[in-house]
């Protein structure tokens, strides 16, 4: 693999459990926080709507539970992320301190933003899910590591296969992720696209 | 084998093989808008890059104006007055047309692109939003993206993506009285689900699809993501050339004859091969309501809601979040559920044939008492022509709140929320949890004709006995 210091090859970290389905961004970052001209700040806001009460007071959300504090992959359920194509929602669980997440599958928006930002997702079974998510919550000091080129996650003395998207994996693990220099390369050829369409504006 | 007409605009505008599943793909009309664009912009100053094609972006402002007294400055919350401020700056110094609070075509970004002639057949179209599906029903790909590919499109006008597979939804028979396109796009995602559409664009198609009117079918386009799929398009016809003819961008004269050829071209051959193919008939199809806290939990308004015992062990879960999140009861029925607020507008139902579709039923009727009722043009453009038309007033006659354009309360960026737990029953595309403005709200999805009947029943009501 190159050499690239933007390459992703493992994560590692102890990790905080978020079971549910259909988890949306609207849930993840309420729109009232997108009213920002920059993602600086969002990490706090994750999640608000569900970590707090009316009277304010912490709900037991794990976002707000210190046994997780410090984990650095999320395990989510299915269709995680779905809704609104904000990247401040990823953005906000990167700031929060998220590396990767685990989940059953993931929408195709938030996941393109993910990659974006260099967060790996990886998709496992329901019942994978399931015992991550019952793991964690009962000892939430396991460390895992994943590590993108084998597509596993270790943890303890256990190692399981993961997937990934193939495009997402090969450019974090190129560390091309971060679209834009690749995508600048192709001057010449943007511009006989840009010639070719027929403008009738 | 034919080619279909994603394939084809999508090898029309492919620029490299970036690796073995992804594409870096040439935007032919990129949308901006003021939340998604500043940090885009400044990562273009960070680094020290232009804008690729100025003539190829198209900005406005509509998610964080008010609907109420927009044009008086500065705005009462600090926050959306900075961020008015931003796009202001970023349009004029990266040099970009803009829509502005100053424009006569200021509105809802999916609603402006078509109006101006800016949305054609055959191109692809990208906007930091995810409804840019919308855009679609021109027989466009149009998708939504995040801040970064803003950024790439802005610096390259190009974006790294993978090719979707195609699924033709093929809608059959004939609509009843009383079934308008959102009807039918809910019913699709209630039957294919709110996952269905992943990895997919879908191809609508069929007689009831061609019957549609161009605002009809961008409905339909506008929530084929809320069924999970990126992109939707119907492939250009007649009535997609007649709304396009004489329209302020669309080309003109000799070239106008010319560019209907090559959009012709550009449908999808009638051999054409897809992924996937769904037939719905819809010709015994009731008016559809979303009762829960998806856009796939939705039922036809003389249905009751589902009892869990009965459902598919995945559907438990969400069933469940939903009940609590609503306080409805299993097994239920959804009409006659007393409604709070009533909201007709946003880029799913804020044109002018929603308002005429629902000033039809609010006609010589009252919003009853309980009902905060709120009518939100979609476009400056949109409101100039109801105005025209006389609706504004039969709907302040009615009780409405006859509003300036903007999202409005499709979503909570801007003063028009819901409080506590009102339910409301709005002709926007997403009922999550939270969406329009409290954690505690609750939103119910039907079409505009649909939320003025509910408007005057004060409740949720079957508008067939309306019309
Ligand atoms: S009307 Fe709603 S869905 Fe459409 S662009 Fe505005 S906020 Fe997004």
């Amino acid at each position: 693999m190159s050499a690239n210091p933007a390459a992703i090859t493992t994560i590692q970290g102890r990790a905080i459990p978020l079971p549910g389905n259909d988890i949306d961004t609207d849930r993840i970052i309420p729109a009232r926080y997108l009213r920002s001209v920059t993602f600086e700040g969002l990490g706090t806001e994750v999640f608000k709507d569900e970590r707090f009460n009316d009277d304010g007071s912490k709900t037991d959300h794990p976002f707000n539970d210190a046994k997780y504090e410090g984990a650095a992959i999320l395990i989510a359920g299915r269709n995680f992320g779905c809704g609104s194509s904000r990247e401040h929602a990823p953005q906000a669980i990167m700031r929060f301190g998220i590396k990767a997440i685990i989940g059953e599958s993931f929408a195709e928006i938030f996941a393109g933003n993910c990659t974006s930002i260099g967060i790996p997702l990886c998709t496992t079974d329901e019942a994978t899910i399931a015992g991550l998510h019952k793991l964690v919550q009962s000892d939430p000091q396991v460390e895992f590591t994943i590590d993108l080129e084998a597509k596993t996650v270790s943890y303890r003395d256990k190692t399981i296969s993961i997937d990934m998207n193939p495009a997402a994996r090969t450019a974090l693990l190129a560390g091309t992720w971060n679209t834009l220099d690749e995508l600048l390369q192709n001057e010449a050829a943007i511009e006989e696209v840009h010639r070719r369409l027929p403008s009738f504006v | 084998m034919g080619k279909n007409l994603f394939n084809k605009v999508w090898d029309l505008h492919k620029v490299a093989s970036l690796s073995e599943t992804r594409d870096q793909l040439f935007i032919a009309l990129h949308l901006v808008h003021e939340v998604t664009s500043p940090q885009a912009f400044q990562a273009l100053r960070e680094r020290g890059l232009k804008i690729k094609y100025p003539e190829r972006v198209v900005s406005t402002v509509d998610h964080i104006v008010p609907t109420q007294d927009q044009l008086i400055r500065p705005y009462r919350d600090d926050l959306a007055e900075q961020m008015l401020q931003a796009i202001e700056q970023n349009t004029k110094d990266f040099g970009l047309r803009f829509f502005g609070l100053d424009s006569d075509s200021q509105g809802i970004v999916h609603i402006i692109g078509p109006e101006n002639g800016f949305t054609q057949p055959g191109i692809t179209i990208a906007c930091g939003d995810s409804h840019t599906s919308t855009h679609g029903a021109f027989g466009a790909i149009a998708f939504g993206i995040g801040t970064s590919q803003v950024r790439d499109v802005l610096a390259t006008q190009t974006l790294a993506f993978e090719r979707l597979k195609v699924r033709k939804i093929d809608l059959t028979g004939t609509r009843p009285r009383g079934i308008y396109a959102k009807d039918l796009i809910i019913k699709i995602i209630a039957e294919l689900g709110v996952r269905g559409g992943l990895g997919y664009a879908y191809e609508f198609a069929g007689p009831v699809i061609h019957a549609l009117s161009m605002e009809e079918r961008m409905t339909v386009c506008n929530m084929a993501i809320e069924g999970g799929a990126r992109a939707g398009y119907v492939n250009p016809d007649q009535i997609t050339f007649d709304y396009l003819e004489g329209r302020p961008f669309s080309p003109k004269g000799a070239k106008f004859a010319e560019a209907v050829a090559h959009w012709k071209s550009m449908a999808s051959d009638p051999d054409a091969d897809y992924d996937d193919v769904y037939t719905l008939d819809v010709t015994s199809m009731s008016p559809m309501v979303t009762w829960g806290i998806t856009p796939g939990q939705a039922i036809a308004v003389d249905q009751t809601m589902p009892v869990i015992a009965e459902l598919d062990e995945a559907d438990v879960e969400i069933t469940e979040k939903a009940y609590e999140h609503m306080g409805f009861e299993e097994g239920g029925k959804i009409e006659g559920k007393k409604i709070d607020v009533a909201f007709i507008g946003s880029c799913t139902n804020g044109r002018i044939s929603d308002f005429r579709a629902a000033a039809e039923v609010v006609k010589g009727r009252k919003v009853a008492s309980h009902v905060t009722a709120l009518a939100v043009p979609g476009s400056r453009k949109v409101k100039q022509q109801a105005e025209a038309e006389g609706l504004d007033k039969i709907f302040t006659e009615a009780g409405f709140q006859w509003r300036q354009a903007g999202c409005s309360m499709c979503l909570a960026m801007n003063p028009d929320k819901l409080t506590g737990r009102q339910l409301s029953a709005s002709s926007s595309n997403r009922n999550f949890i939270g969406r329009q403005g409290t954690p505690k709200g609750r939103t119910l999805l039907m079409s505009p004709a649909m939320v003025a009947a509910a408007a005057v029943e004060g409740a949720v009501a079957d508008v067939r006995n309306f019309i």
